[in-house]
């Protein structure tokens, strides 16, 4: 996983409260059994005016010239500014998986859906929670300031405006950890294989019913 | 020392250890898969050079793509016609196959939607954690089960280690007392608690759904109301074991017998929240007071009873409020002040892990007996959430009623839920839906949904509008 410790980039406003799983990635494009291709279809029905299917080449497509993805000032964006609720539905890693494949490293927004939350950590993306007030603030500075650009720093757990305001964010240890050294978290699991055994040697006295055999 | 919580308990059950960083190793117990969001983590487990933990926990059906046709089924896995579609159900045979993993194949009389045919099967048992790479992994929590969805990195970490890395959630109580209306099912009452909450009213918690309401309910209307925990923003909600509970999972295929099940009652009869625990956050709620429910807009939140009309801007709580209400008049084609009774109907889809089950269709059933679909619906279709349940409704003479009806009576799958095979609705079609999902596009692009009970889309594709079922 690739580690993340201090970005800089350009913010890109998406001014809509519970924007779901499945408009970040919408449903026809999970048949894919890759965990790659998908960022291209990334807001897929906001972003084009065409309907989209797997396979198709994108290049082709009728683009939204309103949707905010598609405007000049905010290509090359690496930090989504959204409001609240953002990535609630459907479980689907592919929606981490698209944002991150189109460039995003960080979302910020006032709440996040919990399974969305933790699915950006796997994949070396970093959500960040900051006030209403906080995120109405950045909103306003994005939209009169062309090419408004935020530094996120991890290790201190700062949000840094151009003029140099830090807000500062929670975020847990472990997962904390886990993205400032891009660690595969199965491999720390699995570092402790002697307390899983013994977990699993004491269960099956007191609830052998759930170890038995699928015959 | 303050009681535990239901959640309290099965936390703690299940914790292989704490970490010094305040994260916990959890044990998972019962792992189900199905074709969508398994084969990234399948492919980790080759690329890792990694087995599966322990083989017996896991469990896979495909369900999200198979086509729910008759003719196109019955060919198996090479007779789905959409590519990618076949490539994606014949990746999970592969995978399952080459693991040795137990699958539910496409024509298998077990297969159906996960969380039909893990319940159905006693695959699911109280007191288990359960996890599926599906949000709507909630409904389990039905049996006393700490249930939730997982990402599909995480499948791969339960299937490598059979455990997740989890921190503890606050416990939320939603108390509901009193009796249901007739005509009032439970996904009248999970709609209605989706209404008052918001979509994020529980985010970050474990819900326990109690009170008479749920104390009163089937085991398979538990499941309707756990189910459709995620709407409400929690990934876990559950229900603690009773006597419905334990008489439910009684005599399933995988539950335990003789010695073992005495052992297993006497522990699952252990699975409820003591007197004196404290939830972080309660919310009670009228049962008598709950009317039949519809949604009218584009979140499982902007939902009404039947008798009202599309809320005007005036009654949204803020501007934001205000903003998403706009959007949502514009893409269902609705307009403020609009009676729900008002709006007409597309198309008809009862179905889907939220109200698939024999219950379901027999509340349909008996709305629909003897009388046909209007002429203003262009499809209405019934599919079984498992191949037991087609079986079990057939030989109760249930799809005769559908059909003389003018329903069509499908192969058991995931179907319209999420339109990811052939079943979906064309732009701008109005369908009164059963399932648990009315964000833009989830039944087919340009698509309208209105979350309703089985009995109230019953009726509604008799009436060819909305219409209030206990009037009908
Ligand atoms: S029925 Fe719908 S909600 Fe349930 S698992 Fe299938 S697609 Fe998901």
């Amino acid at each position: 996983m690739q580690a993340y410790n201090t970005q800089t980039g350009i913010v890109c406003p998406l001014d809509r409260s519970n924007v779901d799983t499945d408009q970040i990635i919408p449903k026809q494009f999970l048949k894919s059994i890759k965990r790659t291709g998908f960022g291209v279809n990334l807001f897929d029905e906001w972003r084009y005016l065409d309907e989209g299917y797997p396979g198709q080449d994108n290049s082709k497509r009728p683009v939204n010239p309103d949707f905010v993805l598609n405007k000049p000032q905010y290509q090359g964006a690496t930090i989504l500014l959204a409001r609240k609720n953002f990535g609630c539905g459907s479980s689907r890693e592919h929606a981490p998986w698209a944002l991150s494949e189109y460039g995003f490293r960080t979302v910020i927004a006032p709440s996040f859906a919990d399974i969305f939350y933790n699915n950006c950590f796997k994949n070396g993306m970093l959500p960040i929670v900051l006030s209403e007030e906080i995120i109405d603030k950045l909103f306003t500075e994005v939209f009169v300031n062309e090419g408004y650009e935020l530094t996120t720093d991890l290790e201190r757990q700062v949000v840094i405006t151009p003029d140099g305001t830090e807000y500062a964010f929670d975020v847990d240890e472990f997962r904390k950890h886990c993205l400032l050294n891009g660690l595969d978290d199965i491999g720390l699991t699995l570092q402790q294989s002697d307390a899983i055994k013994a977990y699993e040697q004491k269960m099956q006295q007191k609830t052998p019913w759930v170890f038995n055999e699928l015959v | 020392m303050a009681g535990q919580t239901l959640y309290d308990k099965l936390w703690d059950a299940h914790l292989v250890s704490q970490r010094d960083d305040g994260s916990s190793l959890i044990y998972i117990d019962r792992h189900l898969l199905h074709e969508v969001t398994s084969p990234q983590a399948f492919e980790g487990l080759r690329l890792a050079n990694r087995e599966p933990w322990r083989l017996s926990a896991n469990v896979a059906t495909p369900d999200h793509n198979v086509p729910t046709v008759k003719k196109e089924r019955s060919e198996g896995v090479a007779g789905i016609k959409d590519e990618v579609s076949r490539l994606q159900v014949a990746t999970l045979d592969e995978n399952c196959t080459a693991f040795n993993i137990t699958e539910f194949t496409i024509n298998d009389d077990r297969q159906g939607i996960v969380h039909v045919v893990g319940p159905e099967q006693g695959l699911v048992l109280p007191g288990m954690t359960v996890v599926c790479g599906d949000s709507h992994t909630a409904t389990h929590g039905a049996l006393g089960c700490l249930a939730h969805g997982i990402g599909t990195s995480e499948v791969e970490h339960v299937l490598a280690t059979q455990c997740l890395v989890q921190s503890k959630m606050k416990n939320m109580l939603i108390k509901v007392d009193g009796k249901l209306g007739t005509g009032v099912t439970p996904k009248d009452v999970v709609l209605a608690i989706i209404a008052k909450i918001g979509t994020a009213g529980g985010t970050g918690h474990a819900i326990e759904f109690a009170g008479d309401v749920f104390s009163d309910m089937s085991m398979e209307g538990r499941m309707t109301v756990c189910n459709m925990a995620i709407e409400a923003g929690a990934r876990v909600g559950m229900v603690a074991v009773d006597k419905t509970t334990i008489e439910y999972v009684k005599g399933r295929p995988y539950a335990p017998t003789g010695e073992a099940w005495e052992q297993a009652v006497a522990y699952w009869n252990t699975l409820h929240t003591d007197d004196d625990a404290v939830f972080d956050t309660v919310i009670e709620m009228d049962g008598s007071e709950i009317a039949p429910q519809v949604s009218w807009g584009t979140s499982p939140e902007m939902v009404v009873d039947v008798t009202q009309a599309v809320p005007t801007p005036d009654m949204a709580q803020d501007e934001v409020q205000q903003q998403a209400w706009a959007r949502a008049y514009e893409y269902m084609g609705l307009s403020a002040g609009q009676p729900i009774t008002e709006i007409a109907v597309d198309r008809v889809f009862i179905g889907s892990c939220t109200n698939s089950r024999i219950e379901d269709l027999r509340s349909a059933a008996s709305v629909i007996k003897g009388r046909t679909v209007a002429n203003n619906v262009k499809e209405a279709i019934v599919v079984a959430g498992s191949g037991q349940v087609k079986k079990q409704a057939e030989e109760e003479g249930l799809d005769k009623i559908f059909t003389q009806a003018g329903f069509e009576w499908r192969e058991p799958g995931c179907s319209m839920c999420l339109a990811m095979n052939a079943d979906k609705l064309q732009p701008k079609e109005h369908c009164a839906s059963t399932s648990n999902r009315n964000f833009e596009g989830r039944q087919g692009n340009g698509g309208r949904t209105h979350l309703v009970s089985p009995a109230m889309a019953a009726a509604a594709a008799l009436a060819g509008h909305f219409v209030d079922v206990r009037e009908f």
